[in-house]
């Protein structure tokens, strides 16, 4: 296969491996973690395969067309860095699929344990893949996603599921910042483009953009790398499975945030901003987070804080900008990778056969697991520094720069200083860790005897510490070549001169070394005491949480701003709001108008004005102020008036050349009068007089502000439209569509043609939405509960039935069924009448008036006068109604015929039509947007029945309900 | 017939307004029908070569004719999409309405009666 096919393999086998997991049984443990460790090593092997062109230092890259008018391009690109971390990725990823095959309980759902842990790995994957920037903030975003699942994979435990929701917060707060700031990049770069970004060092760092970004692009690294202050995440992250631990906070997650700072360490480091922003933040996270490490009673705490430690040196190593401390970052970040992922699983294994991890508890467990004791220690030694583990040489190179001069400030001459300190700290935890779990007397209290665990669950552990002697050991044939390609990857100009070997005479370094390990010891007895009485959390810190200060902004925000917010804006009344909003959008409107000068009427000649339009619109004002004036009491009323000046809209449309409107308006209204009569059933009566004389003056105040509102927009409106219907309208695209209905759209009916072919797309989306209201409706309705003054049968219905009790040979509800006998017949009928009315509506909907809506509202009025004639039982019994099916397949046609336009290579939804000759009926135009509107029709008929039907089946549930109140009345 | 369709647009916003800014539940379901008449007759109204009684919105068979004398197309295609959508709103807010009438055991549109 092709180098960059092979890339995209790398890519996109974990997130199948993740697809294929999700689907198998909950219970599948061996099986997943075969598939999981299996898309690891596969991933691994790709890498490897690479290995050589990438050394050559030529990156292998991935190019795919994504959106070219925006200048984005899907790509891949792997160079000596990204190398690096992908095989970290793979490699730990490999180790800690097996070691959590032996970790996770039977009982847990494993599959969906490794689906997730797939998932992560390919964000990670895509974070360091990435050959622009965009991308690389959507793998990152995916990362946190992936990483809150991990986190709360235990979900019935509360911990998890903070600790997992405050990771997700930290880090994807962090995520947006990040985005706005690689936005930023672009816009002064003018490309996303990180081989572009790379090389426009000069423009980034010149820019006025240039702090902004940083700042925001540092505090994405900043939340995703747990630095001061937003390490406090991190901690309780712990509440995930030991697995996830020794992944995310090893090799993974965490690194993340330090790939970016790398990734962009040669475009943006080495200015003073750079140094003062990422030097402070890297120093009081590598000083605290290993004080409080030496506290914690936890071991996963300990180790996680010792995580943070040593994140802030990485940090603050980048920070300083010159390329020796760049190299020394990278070979700590491998480092730490190595001996933090196998100290995580050795807390895992303690706490797997002891039962616990807190530190009060284990002691002297080295006589039951003197195998993992022995593999903890050295792991926990390479944490430490000492010399002879892969951590020492890193730690040397560290303390070298500490040492060097860089900007000459006090902070950089107090460097070294600091890193001793840090360095003593180190090695006061890493003691804390070995001697407190597997020396001392025999622990007491435990449930069962501890042992070793199973081979394979130790293997891990093995492999792992083997590499940290190595390369503690020979440096320089075994990383040595690895570390060389991450160089180039990261320093385009000739890496710096640097040494791997244990041993450089005895220089400052070392000393430093050596004062840091003789003041661990000395530290660690001087607290031990203090670490027995067993108190969590360190003397003055320990007050200091920084989840209770992540809680308090959280509900200072959530809760305290918002109640002032509304306090201060808000209202629970709705009429004021609405007397805002409507005042609002007049003056928007005016706005306009009066800044460029007043509005006119213009001079164009009127239409000749037939006395029957005037009487018509006599008519239709009077209806309208009569339902204005009777929807208080009269509601039957009012929706009659309404229903006049629907019906004078409609008539007002044919006669001013719109039929098709015509025919929509009169059809809706028919339905809108039909839903409105449902509703009022369920709706009491209004208590007539609630101010019995006078109202209140504060009322009558209200009222005629209102009324002098509505009578200004009023006129507003009416004048705005006397003016723009007496002024020409000079160009519009109305053309473009008469001329091309027919030569491109295959229709005469040019309404049609722009609903279903030219502007297609909106009138996908307009069906979406009237889907989504029929479902809310639907959904709304099924848990409906109406008001308790109307859940009695209504007054007729109680007459009749009482009519049939009282005669002897009748049953009650005769009379219902009797009833309006002639007109149900009738109404029966009428179906295949108003069926057939609908199809003609529908076939000839694209070159004369009718179409998909039209034809479907008529369809589902023949549904509703069945309804209205018999009752839902009787229709429920003869006629098989599906209007969630009908919805179901009318959307999905739709879809289908916009889709079908991707076979032939056009764009969603491009249409094609030509006449074709049907017997009997002649030439008739067939074009796709015919199928489309088959899938509107079809929607249009589900959605309007099912609103209908859930609205009429309101009935046979209560009556139900009543029947039972009226029985204890 | 300009001045007619003028006036009554702003009946029917005068109306459709003022049910609007009503207490009442139904009110405002009934404002918002009369409202959304209103809205649609006044983009109707926007129609290139004004108001015509008896212009073809439909094209001759067989070729386009005069491009002139067809109906403007385009207000007509946006309100037909919002005569549906206008019937989607109204059912959604009767629902509404009717569960809130049933929840909170009055029809005012805060969910409870203001005090007096």
């Amino acid at each position: 296969m092709p180098h960059d096919t092979l890339l995209l393999a790398a890519l996109l086998l974990p997130f199948l491996g993740s697809l294929a997991a999700g689907f198998l049984p909950t219970h599948a443990r061996n099986s997943a973690a075969v598939l999981a460790g299996s898309v690891a090593v596969a991933g691994m092997a790709i890498t490897i395969w690479l290995y050589p062109t990438v050394a050559e230092g030529t990156p292998v890259q991935f190019w795919l067309s994504w959106l070219p008018m925006l200048g984005l391009d899907f790509t891949l690109r792997l160079d000596g860095l990204a190398w690096l971390f992908a095989m970290m990725i793979f490699g730990i990823g490999a180790l800690v699929v097996l070691y959590a095959r032996y970790y996770m309980s039977r009982e847990d759902p494993v599959p969906r344990f490794f689906s997730f842990l797939l998932a992560f790995m390919g964000s990670m994957i895509g974070i360091v893949l990435s050959g622009n920037l965009i991308q690389l903030v959507f793998f990152w975003e995916l990362t946190s996603l992936f990483s809150f699942l991990l986190i709360g994979y235990w979900h019935h435990s509360a911990s998890a599921r903070d600790g997992a929701r405050m990771a997700l917060t930290v880090t994807g707060t962090g995520g947006l910042c990040l985005l706005v700031g690689v936005l930023l990049i672009g816009r002064i770069v003018g490309s996303y483009d990180i081989d572009q970004v790379l090389e426009s060092r000069d423009l980034i760092v010149q820019s006025e953009l240039y702090v902004p970004a940083l700042v925001l692009i540092l505090l994405g690294a900043f939340t995703k790398s747990a630095q001061f202050p937003f390490h406090f995440w991190l901690p309780h992250a712990m509440a995930a499975p030991t697995p996830v631990s020794a992944y995310l906070h090893s090799a993974t997650m965490v690194k993340a945030g330090i790939f970016l700072l790398m990734r962009l360490w040669p475009v943006m480091s080495g200015t003073d901003a750079w140094f003062y922003m990422v030097v402070p933040a890297g120093l009081v996270t590598l000083i605290l987070g290993a004080f409080v490490a030496i506290f914690q009673q936890d071991l996963k705490g300990l180790l996680a804080y010792s995580t943070i430690s040593h994140l802030g040196l990485i940090t603050l190593l980048l920070g300083l900008g010159s390329p020796l401390a760049a190299v020394a970052a990278i070979f700590h970040t491998l480092n730490h990778a190595i001996f933090k992922a196998s100290l995580f699983m050795a807390a895992g294994i303690i706490d797997h056969e002891t039962g616990t991890r807190d530190l009060r508890k284990l002691s002297g467990l080295y006589r039951y697991m003197p195998f993992t004791a022995t593999l903890a220690m050295v792991a926990a030694a390479a944490m430490a520094g000492v010399p002879l583990v892969n951590g020492f040489i890193s730690k040397e190179m560290f303390f070298a720069e500490a040492v060097a001069d860089h900007t000459g400030s006090l902070l950089d001459d107090s460097l070294p200083y600091w890193a001793t300190l840090a360095g003593v700290f180190s090695v006061t935890y890493s003691l804390r860790f070995i001697l407190g779990v597997f020396f001392g007397p025999p622990p007491i209290g435990l449930a069962h005897r501890p042992h070793e665990p199973a081979h394979w669950m130790r293997f891990p552990i093995e492999l792992l510490v083997l590499i940290c002697l190595l390369i503690g050991i020979v440096p320089g044939l075994t990383v040595g070549p690895v570390l060389a390609t991450a160089v180039n990857g990261l320093l385009d100009a000739t890496p710096p001169y640097y040494s791997l070997s244990v041993w450089h005479g005895f220089n400052l370094p070392l000393m430093m070394s050596l004062i840091a390990m003789a003041g661990g010891v000395v530290l660690y007895l001087a607290l031990r005491r203090y670490l027995q009485s067993g108190i969590e959390g360190p003397p003055i810190l320990r007050d200091f949480k920084g989840q209770r200060i992540f809680e308090k902004v959280l509900a200072t925000l959530s809760w305290q701003w918002a109640r002032a917010a509304e306090f201060a804006l808000g209202t629970r009344h709705l009429q004021p709001q609405m007397r805002i909003v409507i005042t609002l959008a007049v003056v928007a409107a005016l706005a306009p108008f009066i800044a460029n000068g007043a509005v006119g009427t213009g001079d164009k000649p009127g239409t000749a004005l037939p006395p029957a339009f005037a009487l018509l619109w006599l008519i239709g004002g009077a209806c309208a102020l009569g339902a204005a004036y009777q929807a208080k009491y009269h509601r039957f009323a009012a929706l009659v008036l309404v229903g006049g000046a629907g019906l004078v809209t409609c008539i007002t449309f044919v006669w001013l050349s719109a039929p098709d409107l015509a025919v929509t308006q009169l059809l809706v209204e028919i339905v809108t009068t039909v839903l409105l009569l449902l509703g009022l059933r369920w709706l009491p009566k209004r208590i007539e007089d609630v101010y019995p004389t006078r109202p209140p003056l504060k009322v009558l105040l209200r009222r005629y502000v209102d009324i002098t509102i509505a009578c200004g927009l009023g006129g507003v409106m009416a004048f705005l439209a006397y003016c723009l219907m007496t002024r020409p309208l000079n160009s519009s695209v109305s053309r473009f569509f008469v001329e091309r209905a027919y030569s491109e759209g295959g229709g005469t009916n040019i309404i049609n043609v722009i609903l279903v072919d030219f502007r297609g797309f909106d009138t996908m989306g307009e069906i979406v939405v009237l889907c989504l209201a029929a479902l809310t409706v639907f959904a709304l309705l099924r848990r409906f509960r109406p008001a308790p003054e109307s859940i009695r049968t209504p007054e007729q219905q109680r007459i009749q039935n009482a009519y049939d009790e009282a005669s002897p040979d009748r049953s009650p509800g005769d009379t219902v069924a009797d009833y309006m006998l002639i007109p149900r017949l009738i109404m029966h009928w009428l179906f295949p009448v108003i069926a057939v009315m609908a199809v003609y509506l529908f076939m000839r909907g694209h070159d004369l008036p009718g179409g998909g809506f039209a034809a479907g509202i008529t369809l589902s009025i023949a549904f509703v006068v069945q309804y209205m004639a018999s009752g839902a039982r009787w229709v429920e019994d003869h006629l098989r109604v599906l209007p969630l099916r009908w919805m179901g397949l009318g959307l999905l046609t739709s879809c289908a015929t916009g889709v079908g336009s991707w076979w032939f290579g056009y764009p969603f939804l491009t249409s094609h039509f030509q006449y074709v000759e049907v017997p009997f009926i002649g030439k008739m135009p067939a074009a796709s947007a015919l199928l489309f509107d088959l899938g509107v029709f079809a929607l249009v008929v589900g959605a309007t029945v099912l609103i209908l039907i859930a609205l009429a089946h309101q009935s046979l549930r209560s009556s139900r309900a009543s029947q039972a109140a009226e029985g204890g009345d | 017939m300009e001045i007619v369709l003028a006036i009554g647009i702003g009946i029917f916003t005068t109306s459709g307004v003022w049910l609007l800014l009503r207490p009442r539940t139904y009110q405002v379901i009934i404002g918002l029908a009369l409202l959304s008449y209103a809205v649609n007759l006044f983009i109707f109204a926007m129609a290139g070569g004004g108001l015509r009684v008896d212009a073809p919105p439909i094209l001759p068979p067989g070729g386009i004719g005069d491009p002139a004398a067809i109906a403007d197309p385009i207000p007509q295609a946006l309100v037909l999409t919002a005569i549906v959508i206008g019937f989607a709103m109204t059912a959604l807010f009767l629902v509404v309405l009717l569960a809130a009438r049933g929840r909170t055991g009055t029809d005012h549109v805060d969910g409870r009666e203001p005090e007096r």
